[in-house]
């Protein structure tokens, strides 16, 4: 039982040791240390975030960019899509007000050819009529230039309004 | 990953060591040898006069105990040791400090001192005068602390050093690579887990704890060396300190959850209340005796191996020389055993410390309902 029972003199010894390289340690050796490894831990943590944060950053630009180009592509074709509808609405128009003011053109020349031919027709009339009666008068003159056929025509007028 | 780690850390032991155990184990067996073969050789030629064989307890008993003297071997029956200093203090005759050579290996007594015929496990000086005298004396135990305190903080300050002159952010090297690993498991394994966040606190008592058993432990294993972690006077006062930090570190949640558990009626109370107090000193108590027995059973199993081969050379020489390398091998598998159990009782004494802590220091789960029942109960008064 010997082995048992702690002797005062070692125990004080070790109590006496214990606590000198207990406090040596804590101030020279632990403390340096656990911050020293405490430190690199944080380092490590922060340079892995940053990396991290970092890669993040670089997609979501690539992200962006990518929306930026599909943005820019889209406008480009909507604009290319707009220039051409407005190309041909343009000509479109153009045709249409061309073939208007054609047809009036047209409408315009066909009623002046028809006034100028009505105009010429009347003209070729007038000088028919005026012809003809010159004829008449001519024709008229020669038959009734005796007396007697005077009276003949002026019998056959009265005997028409007598029938009638 | 716990177990992972538990593993790398037995692993490294084992790498950083075998190559030097094998050399140990080879001195161990030649310094055993060498005394015991020589008092051997002594004993054939009284052999006719004294029928004294291997007295393997003696040995036993003489190694695993505290000593005055650090005896190294025999020479022809004179023992080759070094003699420490004593130093004693008589309650009437104040302080005295002599070389322990005084005593003659116990054959004489000094200025009224000697060695105590009567006891015969330990070493033990008393006075001749009967009084009470208290022995403080550097016996081989405290050398052999002083020598690992020594090495401890050259180790550990050179390693400090290191940290500061790189700064945080160089790559470790050196011996800075074999202790960062072991600093880093006793933090995120033992200190974490069982302190939470006030682990910072007591990193430095854990770490001191630690190294300071772990290094013990291997000079305990040299072949001649003291065996100090298996004394229990110094189990006992590491034991001491770790319960005192759990005292003086346990906040009101840990004590009024001892003296007053909340929520048990008052008939189980008066039952829990003092189950409760006693286990609170079985914890130093447990914690004591488990280094105390881990180690000095270690140091006995070693040495009665070895001892069988004397055992055996007292029936016959030829059984003695035939049984040394069954008791060879033996030794060595006890030599790995005993490396292990010197990282692992380190680890475990540590461990435990920091989950005695831990629940002085636990702040409760259930804060608001605790403080509810407080506030119920002022209302009642």
């Amino acid at each position: 039982m010997d082995l048992l029972t702690p002797e005062l003199g070692l125990f004080v010894w070790t109590l006496l040791a214990f606590l000198i390289v207990f406090f040596i340690l804590r101030k020279f050796a632990w403390k340096p240390i656990l911050n020293s490894l405490h430190e690199r831990e944080t380092g490590i943590a922060d340079s892995i975030a940053a990396a991290e944060r970092v890669k993040k950053e670089m997609s979501q630009m690539q992200a962006d960019n990518e929306k930026l180009m599909m943005e820019a592509r889209a406008q480009s074709a909507q604009m290319l899509k707009e220039a051409k509808e407005m190309k041909d609405s343009i000509i479109n128009k153009a045709k249409e007000e061309t073939k208007v003011v054609a047809d009036k053109m047209i409408a315009d020349a066909q009623q002046q050819i028809q006034q100028q031919k009505m105009a010429a027709l009347t003209e070729v009339k007038n000088e028919i009529g005026k012809l003809a009666v010159e004829v008449a008068e001519k024709v008229i003159r020669k038959q009734l230039a005796t007396a007697e056929s005077q009276n003949d025509y002026a019998q056959m007028l009265a005997e028409e309004i007598k029938m009638n | 990953m716990r177990s992972g780690r538990l593993f790398s850390l037995l692993a490294l032991t084992f790498a950083l060591s075998s190559a030097p155990v094998f050399t140990y184990a080879q001195h161990e067996e030649n310094h055993e040898a060498a005394p015991v073969a020589v008092a051997e050789a002594a004993h054939e030629g009284h052999h006719e006069e004294k029928k004294e064989g291997f007295n393997a307890s003696e040995v036993i008993f003489g190694h695993i105990g505290d000593s005055h003297y650090w005896h190294f071997f025999d020479v022809n029956e004179h023992p080759v040791s070094l003699s420490l200093p004593v130093i004693i203090y008589h309650p009437e005759k104040g302080l005295e400090v002599f070389s322990a050579s005084k005593f003659h290996h116990g054959h004489e007594s000094y200025n009224g001192y000697m060695i105590d015929p009567n006891s015969k496990m330990k070493e033990k000086i008393i006075s001749e005068d009967g009084a009470k005298i208290i022995d403080f004396s550097i016996t081989k135990n405290v050398l052999s602390m002083i020598i690992s305190v020594v090495l401890l903080l050259t180790i550990m300050l050179n390693v400090a050093k290191k940290y500061k002159k790189n700064g945080a952010m160089v790559a470790p090297s050196g011996f800075q690579n074999a202790l960062e690993p072991v600093i880093t498991f006793v933090r995120d394994e033992v200190a974490k887990p069982n302190l939470g966040n006030k682990y910072m606190r007591f990193m430095p008592l854990l770490l001191t704890v630690f190294f300071f058993i772990w290094i013990n432990n291997l000079l305990g294993l040299l072949p001649g060396g003291a065996n100090f972690t298996g004394n229990i006077s110094v189990t006992a006062c590491l034991a001491i300190i770790s319960f005192l930090v759990m005292v003086f570190s346990g906040n009101k949640h840990f004590w009024s959850h001892l003296f007053n558990p909340p929520g048990v009626p008052f008939g189980v109370k008066l039952l829990l209340v003092p189950i409760e107090v006693i286990s609170l000193f079985i914890k130093p108590i447990a914690l004591m005796i488990r280094l105390f027995a881990n180690i000095l059973a270690g140091h006995i199993v070693i040495l009665s191996v070895i001892s069988m081969i004397f055992i055996f050379a007292g029936l016959s020489k030829v059984a003695g020389w035939g049984f040394a390398p069954v008791s060879m091998a033996f030794t060595i598998f006890m030599f790995f055993l005993e490396l292990l159990v010197a990282a692992i009782q380190a680890f475990i004494f540590t461990n435990l410390t920091a989950v005695f802590v831990g629940q002085a220091v636990e702040e409760g789960h259930g804060h608001d309902e605790h403080h509810a029942d407080g506030h119920a109960e002022a209302a009642h008064h």
